[in-house]
């Protein structure tokens, strides 16, 4: 029998208002999963007394009549989210102590929406990594582990905690937010599905900011249908974020036919990349059959610029990020160092910043501070910007020739032991969101779908590249492979 | 393009991030090593493109230019690691 905190939404949101379940018994079981789950270190913030309150509410809305698809759907809430009281701190010790008098507009649409906030989930600071091991909490640990194998993996970055909590049931699903790859990469790791939507799509208002022309929310979810029904009460147009779009938000869900007859799907060349291992390659030709047995036609696509997205990214999130993060100075939240005899405020500065960033973030913020100095702005920001356009015009160009939909792989591995990429070798780490980071660079939704396991039995998934605005288009397509892949082996338990 | 070790320093001071001197050979080889990747980006053409400032080609919304909010100077300084008598303090900053 499954248990309730194994449920998707939508299985769940049937039983609740068939009154076969309650939200308060949902929540419970949550909890008491969360509750037995500390080497995963996902929860790093948990708010049970919140989430009964909540879960109590809907259960009244739902016995009312009124029962939006999330309501009293218990989920986790990444840490880079401002929420009302509760301690948000993009996990990054400069934040220590953080309690936001508001509540992010994505939090609050899904409080709205009546969803019941389990608590806050691990990442890496400020969002800045590939394998959740830059966090003032210590590392998220990923519940797959190779068959035969203890050796602890990551669950992939920056949204690790939350990939790892949807994948081991802690919770019916998570928000995550994708900057570079931050929720497909920790997706694919996972074995779950997630949806990075066109920016522009959720608002960024009380989202704590990395790059924010690349930042974008979006749900982590264990199905297709799931990370429908989550963007449609994520997503809206918000006055306080003026990248938000101003533009209806459609039933995704409604969308998801399954039918894929006569799409043309696009195989981007550029994305056999040399080395890509035999295991990455085998699974995207097994999804391109997939989806070409679904009814679809097949294209050889190119764009051309590809290679030169991660270096392009590697410019203009650091770049973005320097100037966001100046913001912590010691003085209006957070940490603040202890200062010594005759120390004054340039001190307090840097000895704060120092102590409160881990070095990721300071390695990046210092690039950034680099590329925009003086000499160097055109050189490396202004090149990298122009980059950017070509990128995006790469795309463009497909999609103006009648490409539906492109399939691509996420990352060049599954799931890696947590600490085999040396920390000193930053490069190293960067390669790992080579296939999505373009996708940031253009604005464009994609989405992450398990669709088989390797050799040592870790999940291996593929992306979907829409065009923008068309999430629900694209969920669709992601739909026809999720059931064609029928992927539905979960982690086997151990924590 | 290298960074030296005074670069590197001088880096440091404009992040206005402390770099103790002993680390800062390291931290120019990692520098050195992220600006040689970002090289690459000298291989493309790039006459004539406009440098992107944003992903999708929407005018930024404008607003009345109104107080929204007000009046709560304890919700803003709740969070503040030395508020006092209504005020973000620091050190002494004039002589």
């Amino acid at each position: 029998m499954t248990m309730l905190n194994e449920l998707t939404i939508a299985e769940a949101r049937d039983l609740l208002r068939k009154g076969e379940t309650t939200a308060v018994d949902l929540t419970m079981a949550c909890l008491t999963a969360i509750d037995a789950s500390d080497p995963l270190n996902a929860f790093v913030h948990k708010t049970p007394d919140i989430a009964l309150e909540r879960a109590r509410a809907a259960d009244a809305r739902i016995q009312s009549g009124d029962a939006p698809s999330m309501c009293g759907i218990p989920v986790g809430i990444k840490d880079v989210y401002c929420t009302k009281g509760v301690l948000s701190q993009a996990a990054s010790n400069v934040l220590s102590g953080f309690r936001p008098e508001y509540e992010s507009t994505v939090t609050q649409n899904l409080a709205d929406a009546g969803s019941v906030m389990l608590g806050k989930l691990n990442m890496d600071e400020f969002a800045m990594g590939s394998s959740n091991e830059h966090s003032c909490y210590g590392r998220a640990v990923n519940p797959w582990r190779r068959e035969g194998d203890e050796t602890p993996l990551t669950p992939g970055g920056s949204s690790g905690g939350s990939a790892a909590a949807v994948a081991a049931d802690l919770c019916l699903a998570a928000t995550g937010t994708d900057t570079g790859g931050s929720i497909r990469q920790p997706a694919a790791f996972t074995g779950t599905v997630g949806i990075k939507p066109t920016y522009g799509r959720c608002s960024r208002w009380g989202v704590i900011a990395y790059a924010s022309s690349l930042d974008q929310a979006g749900p982590m979810t264990k199905s297709v249908r799931d990370a429908a029904i989550m963007l449609g009460a994520m997503a809206g147009h918000d006055p306080k974020d003026s990248t938000s779009a101003d533009i209806p938000v459609p039933d995704f869900e409604a969308m998801l036919t399954g039918d894929i007859r006569g799409k043309k799907i696009g195989i981007p060349r550029e994305y056999r990349i040399e080395g890509l291992p035999s295991e990455i390659a085998a699974i995207w030709d097994q999804g391109t059959a997939m989806l070409k047995d679904a009814g679809a036609q097949i294209v050889d696509i190119s764009l051309p610029h590809t290679k030169y997205a991660l270096p392009a990214y590697y410019v203009v999130a650091p770049a973005e990020a320097s100037s966001n993060l100046a913001r912590y100075d010691g003085v209006r939240y957070g940490h603040r160092a202890k200062l010594g005899q005759g120390d004054g405020i340039t001190e307090m500065y840097e000895k704060t910043r120092a102590e409160g960033f881990g070095y990721e973030v300071q390695r990046r913020v210092m690039i950034g501070t680099y590329v925009l100095s003086a000499g160097f702005y055109d050189a490396y920001y202004n090149r990298a910007r122009k980059v950017r356009a070509l990128i995006k015009r790469d795309f463009e160009n497909v999609f103006a020739e009648g490409i539906d939909a492109i399939l691509a792989p996420i990352s060049p591995s599954a799931a890696f032991g947590l600490g085999e990429v040396a920390e000193s070798d930053p490069v190293a780490m960067y390669l790992n969101d080579v296939f999505t980071v373009t996708l940031n660079l253009a604005g464009l939704p994609g989405v992450a779908v398990p669709v088989g396991l390797n050799a040592q039995g870790l999940p291996l998934g593929l992306q979907l590249i829409g065009r923008p605005w068309e999430e629900g288009d694209l969920l669709n397509h992601a739909y026809a492979l999720e059931q064609a892949a029928g992927f539905v082996s979960k982690p086997r338990k151990w924590w | 393009m290298s960074i030296d070790i005074d670069t590197a320093r001088k880096v440091a001071h404009l992040a206005r991030i402390a770099v103790k001197e002993e680390d800062l050979p390291a931290l120019a080889g990692e520098l050195s090593a992220v600006l040689n990747f970002m090289e690459q980006l000298n291989e493309v053409d790039v006459e004539g493109v406009e440098p992107m400032t944003s992903v999708t080609p929407m005018r930024l919304k404008r607003r009345q230019d109104v107080v929204t909010e007000g009046g709560i100077p304890d919700r803003i300084l709740s969070n503040a690691p030395d508020a006092r008598e209504g005020f973000f303090a620091v050190p002494k900053v004039v002589e």
